[in-house]
């Protein structure tokens, strides 16, 4: 009889995808049940749309004001004291589960596997290190509770559920911390595709020269319904904000089709992107590595592409 | 400098934690027998985000905040170097924890708590994550053991009286949050640039001392939480072919239903 506990990840209004996502890679653990735990202050929507997903047993909230804001210091004595009786604890290897399952992990004095890229039983999984050069399988040991973040990009978003589960409140007597207090969120994106969901990324390198350069892809990818995002180059230069980051240090993503403009190919940048459907590179050089990874290779002015681009598809 | 002025207006120590690892540039592949990976003979670097949480104590010091500015490793003999270039970058002294064997987190965290309650410190510095393991796990265990806040993926970080504001990079843009000191805050790329270092400061370094510390003496459990049973090279992505120009680039991504 195995359980897996799933920590929810949600914006107070809708679920995030990679909460889908790590019901997908519990289900590979063929478990008894799949909980899914959500906490903030009003559950109510990012709660029903977990009741909805396929796989999943049972749904547990818990509504508190001190849940309003995702601060792990707040949420991890409560997760700590709803896991008991889970086998599994796994959360989504996004900013926010990387930020909390740790501090679960330490609470219920156990390890945590980051970043499961595949489930090679009910407790081997594989993980990738430096920067996907390298693939660790690793055994988490009979009777020892498995905290683990998923790496979302290597698991799909699975499908919804025949009908919606139960939906229960559920209390706990942890203590809340003080010491944590949320100030305020700053979100630059506005109205385009969130980059770790959009099908299409347009994404741009050192080689686009800087802010402006970053302009004309901003143009492509609102005609192809794009997100956009950068290497770490990009990003070092000061061309565009972090959030943009794709690659080891930054987000870790699968689009169906990725553009990389005047991206040499960093291997820290290709561990992003190594499960994307499609990789289209144009790059000046045309012994630059992003060539041997992409599956359409064009070598080539990026800037007279991305007109052309945007002329032909227009 | 006037210490005792320095212990009312900022904190006395910071600690900040470097890791010994293989070279950013350098690229790393599993043993022919998977037992672990090929790092002999490798160019080794303090973990590049723990440099910049050493440039951002070394400001913090440098703004009259804090008095002291300690950097503190895990492993061999060989991590003397990393320290003594923390050293020859500002850090005031050292202390090295000689372990032969890779901590995980977990038993890093315990460690690194040991440390914490010998020197005190007002604030923990260290990298959001290191890039041989790639865990991205020490700062937050290490905060939770030590029963203290956690600011992770810092990408600015103010301190004002007994409370550090913390500009944090999320998948969703910037959160800012609010910290009772003592706390853990790690640290991302754009927190600042790294000094580098000049000779004088290397010179100046050896003189600086590096406190050894074996991590037997330590009485703690550094039993791994999990079992290594293979490293293996990833799956390669098979090479793709080249087009002439953006007409073969549309009428092959047509081909593939990927645009109209």
């Amino acid at each position: 009889m195995s359980k897996v506990l799933i920590i929810a990840e949600h914006n107070g209004v809708t679920l995030n995808q990679s909460t889908a996502r790590c019901v997908s890679c519990a289900l590979e653990l063929a478990p008894d049940c799949i909980d899914i735990l959500v906490l903030g202050s009003d559950c109510s929507g990012p709660a029903s749309e977990a009741a909805g997903l396929k796989g999943v047993t049972r749904v547990r909230t818990i509504t508190s004001e001190a849940n309003a804001h995702p601060l792990s210091a707040v949420l991890a004595p409560q997760i700590a004291a709803v896991a008991p009786g889970y086998d599994y604890v796994l959360g989504p290897s996004t900013t926010f589960g990387k930020d909390l399952m740790p501090r679960v992990a330490a609470l219920l004095g156990t390890g945590q596997v980051s970043d499961i890229m595949s489930v090679d039983g009910p407790r081997r999984f594989r993980r990738p290190v430096y920067a996907g050069n390298v693939i660790v399988s690793l055994e988490v040991p009979e009777g020892r509770q498995v905290v683990a973040t998923v790496r979302t990009a290597s698991f799909p978003a699975g499908a919804p559920g025949d009908s919606p589960v139960a939906v229960e409140e559920t209390a706990t007597d942890a203590t809340i911390p003080t010491h944590t207090r949320f100030r305020e969120l700053r979100t630059a994106g506005g109205d385009r595709p969130d980059l770790q969901t959009a099908r299409i990324v347009v994404s741009g390198g050192r080689g686009v020269g800087g802010a402006e350069g970053f302009e004309k892809l901003y143009s492509l990818a609102g005609q192809l319904g794009a997100a956009v995002g950068a290497s770490r180059a990009a990003v070092d230069a000061g061309y565009v904000p972090n959030e943009l980051q794709v690659g080891q240090t930054g987000k870790i993503i699968a689009p169906e089709l990725y553009f990389a403009f005047g991206i040499s190919g960093a291997i820290q940048h290709l561990t992003g992107i190594k499960d994307a459907g499609t990789i289209v590179a144009v790059n000046k050089d045309p012994e630059a590595p992003i060539f041997e990874v992409a599956d359409i290779g064009l070598s080539g002015d990026l800037f007279e592409v991305v007109s052309q681009l945007e002329e032909k598809l227009g | 400098m006037a210490l005792h002025h320095m212990r009312e207006v900022g904190l006395k120590t910071i600690m900040v934690c470097l890791k010994r690892v293989v070279d950013y540039n350098v690229r790393v592949r599993p043993k022919t027998d998977g037992s672990g990976v090929q790092t002999e003979g490798l160019k080794m670097s303090i973990n590049p985000f723990d440099e910049i949480a050493l440039e951002e104590a070394l400001r913090i010091r440098e703004r009259g905040e804090a008095s002291e500015v300690v950097v503190v490793s895990i492993g061999p003999e060989d991590c003397q170097q990393q320290l003594r270039t923390g050293l020859a970058m500002g850090a005031d002294s050292a202390v090295l924890v000689r372990s032969d064997e890779a901590l995980d987190p977990p038993s890093a965290a315990r460690v690194l708590l040991n440390m914490i309650e010998r020197l005190e410190p007002g604030l923990v510095l260290m990298g959001k994550q290191a890039i041989d393991d790639d865990c991205n796990q020490t700062g937050q265990m290490l905060a939770t053991l030590w029963g203290r806040p956690q600011a992770t993926f810092a990408s600015k970080l103010e301190l004002s009286g007994e409370v550090a504001t913390v500009t944090r990079e999320v998948d969703a843009g910037l959160e800012v949050i609010e910290v009772d000191l003592p706390a853990v805050v790690t640290t991302d790329l754009r927190l600042n640039e790294p000094r580098y270092v000049k000779l004088p400061d290397i010179m100046k370094a050896k003189k600086k001392p590096i406190d050894t510390v074996a991590i037997e003496d330590l009485g703690i459990d550094t039993t791994p939480a999990f079992q290594v049973l293979a490293h293996t090279a990833p799956e390669p992505r098979a090479r793709g072919r080249m087009v002439r120009n953006v007409d073969e680039l549309l009428a092959e991504l047509r081909e593939r239903g990927l645009v109209n």
